[in-house]
């Protein structure tokens, strides 16, 4: 591909990417780590880089003391749901988007560049009333409402992306061996789209699983709590229990990063196609 | 529906969509027959998307826009009145405010370049085969999964003053004597903060950057390198021109994106010690949390019209002649 490379060029390449991946991996071998130690063992000198004894103690605290098994149940109930309808729902618009020239086309691509762009924090104090009006503030499915709205502007763009690396001709033959529309769409072109589709809802998902603000503002009550507002209740107390915290944290990252190594070449190309083109 | 002979000319290879699509042409006169039909379907298909995000999005940002312009404090909600750019006064009028700005700008800068350089080299490094490479992305993919929050409550361990990891090793390694309190400096927590920033970005902009290396043809190449080309010519004056749309791109997306990236700071530092990690945006959490949402409101107009600017400079600095590349 390009020219030779050089021993001393390959020693410094490997010598980099070796650092990197090792920068990479040791917070996250470090955090589990923590997580499997006895409470104990966490504050105890020198620090032990692989602990003597493992024990699950942090873990069973969570599911003991706090109620985290409820937690993690809210937080995947609410990013299925929100993540799932949002997909289906930029489908259509990401379909619209796609293949067809029509006058306001543009000036909807710019709406949803710009909800990008705004600091969701203005939105907060407003949303929050309007939730309290619906009567929708710590309720699973208000937040669930509120997390497709949150997914669809770039889940669009997304699926837009991917809908555009198809060619036209295969709905179109279908429409001409008579099928609507709506059914070309369906019966043609979703299995087509099978690895854009599992990519988009998998980028949602993670994007409802790791929201934050959001959560804390709608859900108050403790059994409607997803994970993350749970952690920000473990660290607004003075002293964090790094035990649970660890845990916790390996609980709230493994999901989520299975989910990625299951498909990270599709939301690699889900990203690259969609902003690589603008 | 009546299908013209035009079909059977327009089609398109997949994967070939940066160059084939010509959207400003007509695309045969059957979409544009039946205008009120067509439009009746582009706005069944818009509408549950359009009516979710109007909702769920607009709905509250517009609202929200307009109490910059109100007393609008949740500690008493009896007087809302319009008092004009009051809530702007006292956003600049504010101690800290100085602080806030300049810490933004650490922020911003100082994770975007480190992001951008070490980026394009894993980059250039990974766009030629070796063993363990498909391995190897999907492993340094992974800091992309987690959230903001969540990498700010990793990083607040791993640099916690008594128990944390970076003080062991430093002083494994003999490079401090005795264990530094990180997050309770103002100098050495931003230095914290920022390492951790980096250690989530740079991926991104990994991908990006490979994704757009992969379309340069390998004649480019070819020919510089028949010129007897050095590397560094190559790299200047091939492989960076060539994808300098994405690089702008990227670089912009990322300066809008980390600049509204509160998350992170909220979980390491919470803005402490003393507010001197606060940035704009951890600035506007603090406001909306004593309850004076007409203030933050002011500060969040404030932010997009500064991203606003930014980003109409930074696109017509770096927009390319007419009849360049694409």
């Amino acid at each position: 591909m390009i020219g030779k490379e050089s021993t001393v060029g390959r020693v410094v390449k490997f010598a980099f990417l070796g650092v990197w991946l090792l920068f990479t991996v040791f917070p996250l071998y470090w955090i589990t780590v923590t997580s499997l130690k006895a409470p104990g063992d966490i504050f105890r000198f020198p620090l032990a880089y692989w602990p003597e004894r493992f024990s699950l103690e942090n873990y069973s605290g969570l599911f003991g003391t706090a109620d985290f098994g409820t937690y993690l149940t809210n937080s995947l109930i609410v990013s299925t749901v929100a993540g799932a309808t949002a997909t289906a729902i930029s489908m259509l618009s990401a379909y619209v988007l796609a293949r067809f020239e029509f006058r306001t086309k543009s000036a909807l691509l710019m709406a949803a560049l710009v909800t990008q762009m705004i600091p969701s924090f203005i939105a907060l104090g407003p949303l929050y009333l309007l939730m309290t009006d619906l009567q929708l503030v710590d309720n699973r499915f208000g937040l669930i409402l509120v997390y497709i709205a949150v997914c669809i502007p770039f889940c669009t763009v997304m699926l837009r992306g991917f809908f555009e690396n198809i060619p036209d001709a295969l709905e179109e033959a279908a429409m001409i061996d008579g099928l609507s529309r709506f059914s070309a769409l369906f019966r043609v072109l979703l299995p087509v789209m099978r690895p854009g589709i599992i990519a988009a809802f998998i980028f949602n998902f993670v994007n409802c699983w790791n929201e934050l603000f959001l959560s804390v503002t709608l859900m108050n009550s403790d059994s409607n709590k997803t994970v993350p507002t749970a952690l920000n209740g473990f660290i607004s107390s003075f002293n964090i229990d790094w035990g649970s915290m660890s845990a916790a944290a390996v609980l709230t990252i493994l999901p989520t990063m299975l989910l990625f190594a299951f498909a990270s070449r599709h939301i690699v190309q889900g990203l690259t196609s969609g902003a690589v083109k603008g | 529906m009546s299908v013209t002979s035009t079909t059977a000319t327009k089609t398109k290879t997949p994967g070939s969509g940066e160059t084939s699509h010509k959207r400003g042409l007509p695309r045969g006169g059957r979409r544009r027959e039946f205008t009120t039909r067509r439009g009746l379907q582009i706005a069944a298909f818009m509408a549950p998307a359009a009516v979710f995000v109007a909702v769920f999005t607009y709905y509250p940002m517009i609202a929200g826009g307009q109490m910059a312009f109100r007393n609008w404090k949740l500690t008493d909600l009896t007087d809302t009145s319009w008092v004009g750019l009051k809530n702007f006064r006292d956003v600049f009028a504010d101690p800290a405010w100085g602080t806030v700005l300049g810490n933004s700008a650490v922020w911003v800068f100082g994770s975007i370049v480190p992001q951008l350089v070490i980026g394009f080299a894993l980059a250039l490094w990974l766009r030629r085969r070796f063993r363990f490479r498909g391995l190897y992305q999907a492993l340094i993919f992974f800091p992309w999964a987690i959230s903001g929050f969540l990498i700010g409550i990793l990083f607040r361990w791993l640099f916690n003053s008594e128990f944390g990891v970076v003080n062991d090793l430093l002083q494994k390694a003999g490079l401090i004597d005795e264990p530094v309190a990180w997050l309770a400096d103002p100098k050495t927590a931003m230095v914290a903060v920022l390492i951790a920033n980096i250690w989530y970005g740079v991926t991104f902009f990994a991908i990006m950057i490979l994704a757009a290396l992969q379309s340069i043809p390998d004649e480019l190449y070819e020919a510089a390198a028949l010129d007897g080309a050095s590397k560094a010519r190559t790299l200047f004056q091939i492989t960076i021109p060539y994808i300098r749309t994405t690089l702008a791109l990227t670089v912009l997306l990322r300066v809008i994106w980390i600049f509204n990236f509160p998350d992170l700071i909220f979980g390491m530092t919470g803005g402490g010690p003393n507010n001197e990690t606060h940035i704009v945006t951890t600035w506007m959490i603090k406001i909306t949390q004593q309850g004076d949402y007409g203030r933050a409101s002011a500060l969040g107009l404030l932010v997009v019209a500064a991203l606003l600017v930014f980003a109409v400079f930074f696109l017509m600095a770096t927009r390319e002649k007419k009849g360049a590349r694409r």
